[in-house]
């Protein structure tokens, strides 16, 4: 008598859900429906789901002269893979010490990193330091370095090696092996899912950065990230157009509003796909992240 | 065992520095060093703050003001309407995505397919792997005033468009929508692996005594969050200072118009720094957000470690 009462609940809870997801989807399936249509289709009838005339012009337009696009890709690409490996090594080699008890700096070097999460100088001694003094703007060093040593993320993998049994850290100090070696090959392998996890969430915050190129990146287009690329598009299509009056030139209308969004695809399409097949070790450090010790 | 013995020694007896904690040291010092150079480092710039900061004398070589450049700020139209807008907007993000979150949870705990879960999860995650960038596009989508979705829904019925990008109003509940849009697949986790770890018997029992759905919500999964409740509320709170930078400057399209409800002190800052070039009122007003965001980080913590040891931030 009870199961009827229970699948209403669940129809109710599914057309939720279901709701949820078309909110969800239907909008970026709009922007990828405007990407495919027709510039004067838009021009007339406004943005639709489904395009009245499917074509690629817009498409072609936006890969007529990729050169941005391709050093975008390229720059984002080895700023967010070297940024990534280096946060997790840098800031291992800090949480080691910091997890073994008998070291004698622990609490005032926890001490010295605690701080920096209370304490900041904020944008514009940051922003001075970085461009009077270490010289980092327009180069592409200033997407790497400063996001190298974070104290947050220090916490957590000191959390996690603590997490390590002592008698096996023990029985590696009595076989011989040096602190390094712990390090390396006992702490970091056995750490693996929490690093893992880290790696992933840093690597997806690289790869959508747009706010450090937009600060720091002047002069240099060729080091601006992939997501500022695409800011710049929005604010300004003449980017796109003055590298592309070539093939276009006896066009009526140029793609404007169908190309800005065919452009979003291209920056936005891949990320989009890869993602979601990692969503299970995003779903865990949004677990571990909010648990620490 | 070794370990032990050492824990033992009194502080006061100094320990020489074994070969063990030699390594350690050379371990510390990269990092150690990073932190000095990109963190320590910057707290000299909040002299200027306090200074008439001009490109050529430098921090320390410009003339002292007192607190000429808070004063500035203080008197003027922007100061009001920053804070009002960063404690109102943050906070409607804070209770809004929190409302969202907890539905969404109870929601997945009750639903019963786990294949079903894992699909509707999947969906609503995606948001979250986009940026604040390319969100921006798919708002300009639909609130575009001459093709965008919502005018051209409004167009089919005979109301008359509405220009999004010229009417300050709309935007606290444009801006709410979206932060939930992108993160409720996301910050649903936290209170649903919460749920999951709730005994089940409780909820057996509530069914027992009669219970309908609602009153087991009501009165079994709400109290069983509501620890976890507070202590989101809390470190929200301790952060409300901190805007998200992208949500404001993306979705507005950094447009002047709109500045009156969508204003933060983050953008703020960027502004007078990048676009106006006034290095000394940005520097004052984030001096005030540094010391206000200390004493807010620092009390919450401290009331979060008072109330659960485990989830404090040290």
């Amino acid at each position: 008598m009870n199961k009827k009462k229970i699948k209403i609940s669940q129809i109710v809870i599914n057309i939720i859900l279901i709701l949820m997801c078309i909110t969800t989807l239907y909008p970026l399936l709009l922007c990828l429906g405007v990407s495919f249509s027709n510039e004067k289709d838009i021009l007339d009838y406004g943005y639709k789901l489904i395009p009245k005339n499917f074509e690629l012009t817009a498409y072609k337009y936006v890969f007529a002269n990729p050169k941005s696009i391709i050093d975008a890709y390229k720059v984002t690409a080895i700023y967010s893979i070297l940024g990534t490996f280096g946060m997790i090594f840098c800031n291992s080699l800090m949480a080691y010490p910091l997890s073994r008890r008998t070291y004698r700096f622990r609490n005032s070097l926890n001490f010295y990193f605690y701080f920096t999460c209370l304490f900041g100088g904020g944008l514009v001694p940051t922003y001075l330091l970085y461009t009077r003094y270490l010289h980092l703007d327009d180069t592409i060093w200033v997407y790497i370095i400063p996001g190298l040593v974070s104290a947050w993320n220090i916490f957590l993998i000191r959390t996690s090696f603590q997490s390590v049994p002592e008698e096996m850290v023990e029985s590696a100090v009595l076989d011989g092996a040096s602190e390094w070696r712990i390090l390396l090959q006992f702490m970091i392998p056995l750490s693996k899912p929490v690093l893992a996890t880290l790696a992933l969430q840093t690597f997806l915050g690289k790869w959508n950065d747009w706010y450090t190129a937009m600060l720091f990146i002047n002069d240099k287009t060729e080091l601006i990230s992939l997501q500022y690329l695409l800011q710049r598009i929005m604010l300004n299509m003449k980017l796109l157009e003055q590298n592309n009056t070539m093939g276009f030139v006896d066009m009526t209308i140029v793609p404007g509003e169908t190309a800005r969004m065919a452009m979003m695809f291209v920056v936005t399409g891949p990320a989009l796909i890869i993602f979601p097949f990692f969503q299970k070790y995003f779903v865990k450090g949004m677990v571990v992240g909010s648990v620490k010790g | 065992m070794k370990l032990k013995k050492d824990d033992i020694i009194p502080v006061k007896k100094r320990r020489r520095i074994g070969g063990r904690e030699w390594q350690w040291i050379q371990m510390s010092i990269l990092p150690v060093l990073h932190t000095f150079i990109f963190c320590y480092c910057t707290l000299p710039g909040l002299l200027i703050a306090f200074k008439d900061y001009r490109y050529i004398d430098g921090i320390l070589g410009s003339k002292w003001v007192g607190f000429d450049n808070f004063k500035f700020f203080v008197l003027s139209n922007d100061c009001l309407r920053l804070v009002r807008n960063t404690i109102g907007l943050n906070g409607l993000f804070i209770i809004t995505s929190m409302i969202a979150q907890i539905a969404l949870a109870i929601i997945f705990y009750e639903l019963t397919s786990r294949k079903a879960l894992k699909a509707y999860q999947t969906i609503l995650i995606t948001p979250h792997f986009i940026s604040w960038v390319t969100v921006g596009y798919v708002v300009y989508a639909l609130l575009q005033p001459q093709y965008g979705l919502i005018n051209n829904m409004l167009a089919t019925f005979g109301i008359e468009g509405i220009q999004f990008y010229n009417e300050p109003a709309v935007w606290p509940a444009i801006l709410s929508f979206a932060n939930i849009w992108k993160g409720v697949g996301m910050g649903c986790i936290i209170y649903y692996a919460t749920l999951m770890g709730i005994d089940s018997t409780l909820f057996e029992a509530a069914r027992v005594d009669g219970a309908t759905k609602l009153q087991e919500i009501r009165y079994v999964t709400l109290p069983m969050l509501s620890r976890l409740i507070v202590l989101q509320l809390i470190m929200a709170i301790g952060g409300i200072f901190n805007s998200d930078f992208g949500l404001f400057y993306q979705l507005t399209r950094d447009s002047g118009v709109l500045y009156e409800t969508t204003d933060v002190i983050d953008t703020y800052l960027y502004r007078t720094m990048r676009v106006i070039g006034d290095m000394k009122l940005s520097s004052a007003v984030g001096f005030l957000k540094s010391v206000v965001g200390f004493i807010l980080v620092y009390l919450t913590n401290f009331i979060v470690r008072k109330y659960d040891e485990e989830l404090s931030l040290f």
